[in-house]
């Protein structure tokens, strides 16, 4: 008991005996934390949580910048990217020469086997406008440095701090500069530039720079070293590769994948989609804190002025009708209204009926390009495309686009060939398991690989009653089957959930819209099962009876120990197999159908006969994937036989 | 061999029937007796039952039956090789044997031998020809043992001299292959569980109560009940049949005695219509004291089988109803091997003895 009053007392005196700190003190210990140093220790914020991911996300940040420049110099995009694997101690310092980007002597032993190393070179190459040399080090090594943040525009990036990330975590992870070799013009020279992020200040710091010999003509590459992992499958740098294309189709890609494999992903469109206008913000999407600075910042006189310059569809009967709400004279000026005021202001803002923002600062990849990129991509028998019409979340402007791939590309082959198989066994036929659809995610084209879960198109999928279009489904599950989704939105403001940009934010906007697109594609791709099963029982009814008739004859005859002229007594029960079967009239019945069937637009259907629908057409001879040989003929071909045959 | 002569015929007359039609433009049909309760009819006079005459056409050219029709001219085609080559198979080789894909195709002629078998019995219907004639051996045999003696394909069997576990009864047991050359038994005990059969056997029963033992496990096979049935037409002797208590026991009793509604037209050659059931009876455990937690509780697929039963034409005896309510309103049903819970031997000892002596079975 004493011990323990002893104690008390001592706990109690305690304080007394230690020595505060001052404020002045404390004050010595603070100081501005730069962006650099932020994102250097919370890396996982903008999609470096491990090495593997690291590695796809530099990959995307540079195929993102890439494309973006590419289509804003209006330049139909080449992209190259080459995964190496790094020597241990990387690039000598000074590179070659010819300033491409090479692989050290390899003193220290041959590299590692792709799937074991750790340590990767990432080589991103386009033929965009190339960067002003004086620009190459901010751009390349500061964060939040770029053109996208300071204006509502559609564009892959949004803030200016992918790229130079990418090379902040290669420092950070190997030490190595990042290698920038640009040229804007080819009567200008190209430049080597070696930067690397001073993470104290956000600035860069050049270690190197000078004029080099370059084979393009005007373009840009830069070269990360970086701690990585390869692999292939979910989440891979393939697979991003592979569905950048499918939404990118005016692009043609090119990936050396650290193996030296290199794959093609061939342009399949030659247009480049329409540029985007820059647009001012909408009333409904502002808060309270931005319209406050707004006010501050304007360089209109008026209240009304404001409203109706710095807006966009804010008329001046709008302008008025606000500011009659909101108890405030039309003529105040802005940088009066604040506190209570501009609260009132706020309010009236959005009590009040505006009309929707303008929607041409949207370039959504379209019907034609959505369908060209799945054909070209995915093999299947049926593909569609939906666009939706633009709508509105918090006063920005979006637009959902949906594609279906379908099938397993059999009905493109002959029937021979799909009787390869072998021949069934006992049991055989329900071992057959069927796999989940295949969802991917794109967010102003650029596809998003992670956390399919908290994202909002995976929900609307999930939610859309798969089994009304004829596809099975388990309750809060993606549908079954052979099934691509592709879902895009395109915005001027995508809402994700975090910087690392993987996953659309819950918005029920965007989820109705989603689900809306959802609906009519599954509406599509309904109908054309229906019409396939309609085919497949016709052409069954006919063939069962010819595969069946072969069996009769043949156990008759032995039956009759061969006294019995098989093919005369063949050739009479086809007679009568036609009789039943409507014969020559069900030829044409079903001929007649199909013609009655208005064409679907937007829509690729897989026949024997070839490809039906809005077939993209194969340009200037270039190369489609090698499994989609193409015959340019089988259109023309398919109409001769059907003329032919209703004849 | 006229007799064989006379299925293959039949056989050939199934390719007759198509080229017929072929020759006459018309789709060709097989009408097949109708193998269902709808079409059985019990014979009161001759205490069997028999299968009505309605038929069903099996036609080709019609999607839904146009498979069966390939499958039914094909399994006839394989009868036919059978009877030219005076071989007996099983049905299962018969499935093997008919198996095959489709030209230009992976569709198979027969995906299971569930869609032969029943394309075989209704050959057996449509051509009335039994099993045995078209040459195919139903699979499952039986036991016999007890004061008789058989001539196996030749040899004599003395059945008294066949061991514990006795002479095997083979699937088909028609002239010439099995003749009964002397039964000097009193009665004939068709016991449906080897169990039983075994514990009978080593106990000599047949010995102390002369008669003969007979085993199908089960539901006893073709072979058992046309040699049992041969027994009874030749050496006169009555036939007990002992059973589980439950709806199945009750129905392979039926069956023994009435014949079964699958294969109805068979009943003429099968069914024993003097055939007695001497147990297990619904009344048994209380005459035999058997506690009640020796019963297995009836489940619903019982209760519905029972109630079934009770609606044939040939349970409608005031003496069956009562059996059947009795079970029914036990909700319990007890198998042979319950017996074992009194003594080892009480089925021998003291059930079977005093069944005998008091003459305390169903007909």
């Amino acid at each position: 008991m004493g011990n323990l009053m002893t104690k008390k007392e001592e706990s109690a005196s305690k304080p007394e005996f230690v020595e505060r700190v001052s404020a002045e003190d404390l004050a010595k210990k603070q100081r501005e934390i730069s962006v650099s140093e932020f994102f250097a220790k919370n890396r996982h914020l903008l999609g470096f949580d491990n090495p593997r991911k690291a590695l796809l996300t530099a990959v995307k940040e540079a195929v993102d910048n890439s494309l973006d420049a590419c289509e804003e110099a209006k330049i139909l995009p080449d992209v190259e990217v080459k995964i190496a694997v790094a020597v241990n101690g990387g690039l000598p310092s000074g590179a070659s020469q010819s300033g491409a980007v090479k692989q050290g002597t390899a003193k220290e032993g041959p590299p590692p086997a792709p799937s074991q190393a750790d340590r990767f070179i990432v080589t991103v190459t386009d033929n965009g406008p190339g960067i002003v040399a004086d620009q190459i080090g901010k751009i390349f090594a500061k964060l939040l440095y770029g053109s996208k943040f300071h204006r509502l525009r559609m564009s892959r990036g949004q803030q200016g701090i992918g790229i130079s990330a990418a090379g902040l975590y290669g420092q950070l992870t190997t030490g190595k500069p990042l290698k920038v070799i640009s040229r804007t013009h080819e009567k200008k020279p190209a430049w080597f530039y070696e930067v690397q992020i001073d993470t104290a200040k956000n600035e860069p710091r050049i270690l190197s720079k000078r004029e080099i010999e370059w084979d393009r003509p005007h373009g840009t590459q830069v070269a990360i070293e970086l701690e990585g992992r390869y692999q292939k499958g979910r989440t891979s740098v393939d697979e991003y590769l592979e569905q950048t294309s499918i939404a990118n189709p005016h692009a043609r890609i090119i990936y050396v994948n650290p193996e030296g494999q290199r794959v093609e992903f061939p342009r399949s469109m030659h247009e480049l989609p329409h540029q985007p206008r820059e647009i001012k913000p909408h009333p409904y999407g502002i808060e309270l804190g931005v319209l406050l600075k707004m006010l501050q910042d304007t360089k209109s006189h008026w209240l009304s002025g404001f409203l109706c310059s710095d807006f966009s569809r804010v008329s001046p009967k709008i302008a008025q009708e606000i500011c009659g709400k909101a108890g405030l004279q039309p003529t105040m000026k802005p940088r009066m209204v604040h506190g209570e005021a501009a609260e009132r202001l706020y309010r009236a803002i959005q009590g009040t009926k505006i009309m929707n923002p303008p929607t041409d600062c949207l370039s959504p990849i379209g019907e034609p390009a959505i369908l060209a990129g799945l054909y070209k991509q995915i093999r299947g028998d049926f593909y569609t495309a939906v666009t939706r019409a633009p709508a509105v979340y918090r006063g920005n402007p979006f637009v959902i686009e949906v594609g279906l791939a379908y099938g397993t590309g059999q009905m493109a082959q002959s029937v021979v060939e799909q009787e390869l198989a072998l021949p069934v066994a006992e049991g055989e036929e329900e071992e057959k398991e069927v796999p989940l659809a295949r969802l991917m995610r794109f967010a102003n084209r650029v596809p998003l690989l992670y956390q399919p879960g908290a994202c909002s198109i995976t929900k609307a999928v999930v939610e859309t009653q798969w089994r009304n279009y004829g596809i099975s489904q388990s309750k809060g599950a993606l549908p079954q089957g052979p099934v691509v989704i592709f879902v895009h939105m395109a915005s001027v403001w995508v809402p994700f959930t975090s910087e690392s940009k993987e996953a659309l934010a819950d918005y029920d906007e965007i989820r109705t819209e989603i689900r809306l697109a959802l609906n009519e594609a599954g509406r599509r791709l309904n109908s054309f099962l229906r019409r396939r099963e309609r085919a497949e029982l016709e052409f069954k009814r006919r063939n069962v009876f010819e595969a069946y008739i072969e069996e009769v004859a043949a156990a008759c005859g032995r039956l009759k120990k061969g006294r019995l002229n098989e093919e005369r007594l063949k050739k009479q029960l086809q007679a009568i197999a036609r009789d039943k079967t409507g014969g020559e009239k069900t030829d044409e019945l079903v001929k007649k159908d199909g013609k009655h069937e208005p064409p679907v637009e937007h829509t690729i259907i897989m026949t024997p006969e070839g490809p039906q629908g809005a077939v993209p057409a194969p340009v200037d001879g270039q190369a489609m994937a090698e499994d989609k040989k193409e015959d340019p003929d089988g259109e023309v071909a398919k109409r001769r036989t059907k003329t032919g045959r209703s004849r | 061999m006229a007799k064989s002569q006379s299925v293959e015929q039949k056989l050939v007359g199934l390719a007759d029937l198509v080229v017929e039609a072929a020759r006459k433009k018309q789709d060709p049909q097989i009408e097949i007796p109708v193998r269902a309760l709808s079409n059985v009819r019990f014979n009161e006079r001759k205490r069997i039952i028999e299968m009505g005459k309605a038929t069903q056409a099996r036609t080709f050219f019609n999607l839904g039956m146009a498979k069966k029709f390939m499958q039914t001219v094909l399994v006839g085609d394989a009868l036919a090789e059978l009877q030219r080559q005076d071989l007996t198979t099983s049905l299962r080789e018969i499935y093997y044997r008919t198996k095959h894909t489709l030209k230009d195709s992976n569709e198979n002629t027969f995906d299971s031998q569930d869609e032969s078998d029943p394309i075989i019995e209704d050959l057996e219907v449509t051509l009335a020809s039994l099993r045995e004639e078209l040459h195919v051996a139903a699979e499952g045999r039986g036991s016999i043992v007890g004061n008789i003696v058989l001539v196996d394909d030749g040899d004599a069997i003395d059945c008294t001299r066949a061991g514990k576990s006795g002479h095997t009864v083979p699937s088909i047991c028609e002239e010439p292959d099995i003749r009964i050359k002397r039964c000097g038994a009193d009665f004939v005990l068709l016991v449906e569980k080897a169990t039983q059969f075994n514990r009978l056997s080593e106990d000599k029963f047949w010995k102390r109560h002369n008669c003969v033992l007979l085993t199908g496990n089960g539901q006893p096979p073709r072979g058992v009940r046309r040699l049992c049935r041969r027994i009874h037409d030749e050496w006169r002797k009555p036939i007990h049949v002992l059973v589980d208590n439950d709806p199945w026991g009750y129905y392979i009793y039926s069956v023994v005695k009435q014949g079964s509604i699958n294969l109805a037209f068979e009943s003429q050659r099968m069914a024993i219509p003097n055939v007695r059931f001497i147990g297990l009876s619904s009344f048994d455990p209380e005459k035999h004291g058997l506690p009640r937690n020796v019963g297995i509780k009836l489940n619903d697929k019982d209760i519905s089988r029972a109630k079934e039963l009770m609606g044939y034409d040939w349970f409608q005896k005031k003496e069956w109803q009562r059996e059947i309510k009795h079970m029914l309103a036990s909700g319990l049903k007890y198998e042979l091997d319950a017996l074992a819970n009194k003594d080892f031997r009480y089925l021998t000892t003291d059930y079977l003895p005093r069944k005998l002596k008091d003459k305390d079975w169903l007909d």
